[in-house]
């Protein structure tokens, strides 16, 4: 059987820097960043005053009030980014067989903000009046089974949790389902809406947070540079649509980007800190490579999981360094997390998108925020400005709490090859 | 006896109460809400909204809606007659 190639045939995006793939990519080779001092809750409250948040998103007029009420934040971004990517793809046009199409959406916190608000009634009020829907509306698989049943996917359905891995990681299952013959298209992604109480308060209690810019939100996610302090938290959705080539070809998809490679790793180390050296990372960018069939002079570009924290961005460097030996020097790498935050669950998928993006057009996103190195990091990170390179294979990292490694391989698409 | 008034100041009907309640938790029009109209198959309550539905008449009207005894509440007029049946008026 010869084997399957995916590709991505269809993106949908809400996240802080655009609310459609093609204004996300606009900002993000802009360096145009979408943090701002946080509103959707009281900043009052926190240490870290800022945040990514997705802009003019009214529910009820893209959902209405009935399924905007049956719906958690972090469900209603996942309903209309995965509109927008089944949209984009043509395959709401087509004639599909429904049974071929899976769903696989990933998120870090699922339901929060609903759980929160039930809790807060249990307790005012006893349990009995907790919602009926509180439980549907809460689990963090509910994204993946509202979207199926907004496009009509009978496939193979289920969410990933591994925190800020989580969308990746659907990306990865979800390629491995069309290698597998399971299905010939999946929509996957992720999506996050992590912007409340608990969450950025447990967030600030851990230290994670960046708390020293909240005068300056612009400039406080900063990935490898000497004065980063922590992460921004950002909330968001993105959808790819990925197809089956062959399938793809004989519809005349508009293809953006192949997805060759995926590597898969666990650090086995600490809850939240990385394995020193970057261990476990550096295992999942040689895995994905291998799959791919890549050497490590062929890497052009890497878009890091670069979270602007001490731990991670050091140790994320000196992964690069041991997965690509003497060609790190040369690469290329960047965090667009500089310009949209950590979309946790969601920025995986976010971040395979722009780097899909960055092989179709031929331009590397920057890392807009970096000015002065960090001690130790000492890599090319298309520091301020955008690049325009032709390149021809990049990765994707995502790192998660609980050392959750994925990286992800792509290839520009060129046509019959 | 004591009429309470609804928050918005006006005086309304028992009918009219019920009807925004309706409206409020099933997402359907105003002139939907007829008296045949049945909760299920006319204003599309699932199961989880009906459970919602009658604990929102339980906070409103502060009374109790035993399983059984919402099982039977099947169209708007059953649910005016059930309250008016506890001593519900307005």
């Amino acid at each position: 059987m010869a084997d399957k190639r995916v590709v991505i045939t269809g993106l949908g995006v809400l996240s802080p820097i655009g609310n459609s793939a093609s204004q996300a990519w606009e900002n993000a080779i802009a360096g145009k960043s979408g943090i701002t001092r946080l509103s959707l809750v009281d900043p009052e409250l926190f240490s870290s005053q800022i945040a990514g948040e997705v802009k003019d998103f009214d529910p009820v007029e893209l959902l209405g009030a009935k399924e905007t009420r049956r719906n958690d934040r972090y469900t209603q971004l996942a309903i209309v980014a995965a509109r927008q990517a089944w949209a984009d793809s043509g395959l709401s046009e087509a004639s599909i067989d429904p049974e071929r199409v899976g769903v696989v959406i990933g998120s870090g916190v699922g339901g929060l903000g609903t759980y929160e608000e039930q809790h807060t009634i249990a307790l005012e009020r006893g349990p009995g009046r907790i919602s009926s829907l509180f439980v549907p509306m809460m689990i963090s698989n509910m994204a993946a089974g509202q979207v199926a049943i907004e496009i009509n996917a009978k496939g193979p359905n289920f969410a990933t949790v591994t925190a800020c891995a989580s969308s990746t990681h659907a990306i990865a299952s979800s390629v491995d389902a069309i290698r597998l013959g399971r299905a010939e298209v999946m929509v996957a992604g992720g999506s996050e809406a992590p912007l409340t109480l608990m969450s950025i308060g447990g967030f600030c209690s851990m230290k994670a947070l960046c708390t020293s810019f909240n005068d300056e939100p612009e400039k406080a996610s900063r990935p490898f540079d000497r004065d980063r302090s922590g992460f921004v938290i950002a909330e968001g959705a993105c959808i790819l649509i990925l197809e089956e080539l062959e399938h793809a070809k004989a519809r005349g998809a508009n293809i953006i980007a192949e997805v060759c490679g995926v590597g898969m790793s666990c650090d086995a180390h600490h809850i939240t800190a990385p394995a020193p050296g970057g261990e476990g990372c550096a295992r999942a960018m040689v895995m994905a490579m291998n799959d791919a069939g890549m050497n490590a002079e062929d890497v052009d570009y890497i878009n890091a999981h670069g979270t602007s924290t001490q731990l991670n961005d050091i140790n994320e460097t000196e992964a690069i360094k041991t997965a690509l030996g003497k060609h790190a020097a040369e690469v290329m790498v960047s965090s667009t997390k500089s310009v949209h935050g950590h979309m946790l669950g969601a920025t995986g998928g976010m971040e395979i998108m722009l780097t899909a993006l960055a092989l179709k057009n031929g331009i590397v996103p920057p890392t807009s925020t970096h000015m002065i190195p960090g001690e130790g990091c000492d890599l090319d990170y298309v520091p301020g400005t955008a690049r325009k390179a032709d390149i021809q294979c990049a990765l994707s990292n995502s790192l998660g709490f609980g050392g959750h490694n994925a990286c992800i391989a792509l290839r520009k698409y060129k046509g019959d090859s | 006896m004591a009429v309470s008034l609804p928050e918005k100041g006006r005086i309304m009907s028992l009918e009219n109460r019920i009807a925004e309640i309706i409206v409020s938790r099933l997402n359907v029009k105003p002139d939907e809400v007829t008296g045949s109209a049945n909760l299920k198959d006319d204003l599309g309550a699932d199961s989880l909204d009906m459970v919602d539905l009658m604990m929102d008449l339980e906070d409103t009207f502060n009374l109790k809606i035993s399983d059984e005894e919402g099982n039977n509440l099947q169209t708007v007029g059953s649910v005016v007659e059930f309250l008016k049946s506890k001593g519900i008026e307005a």
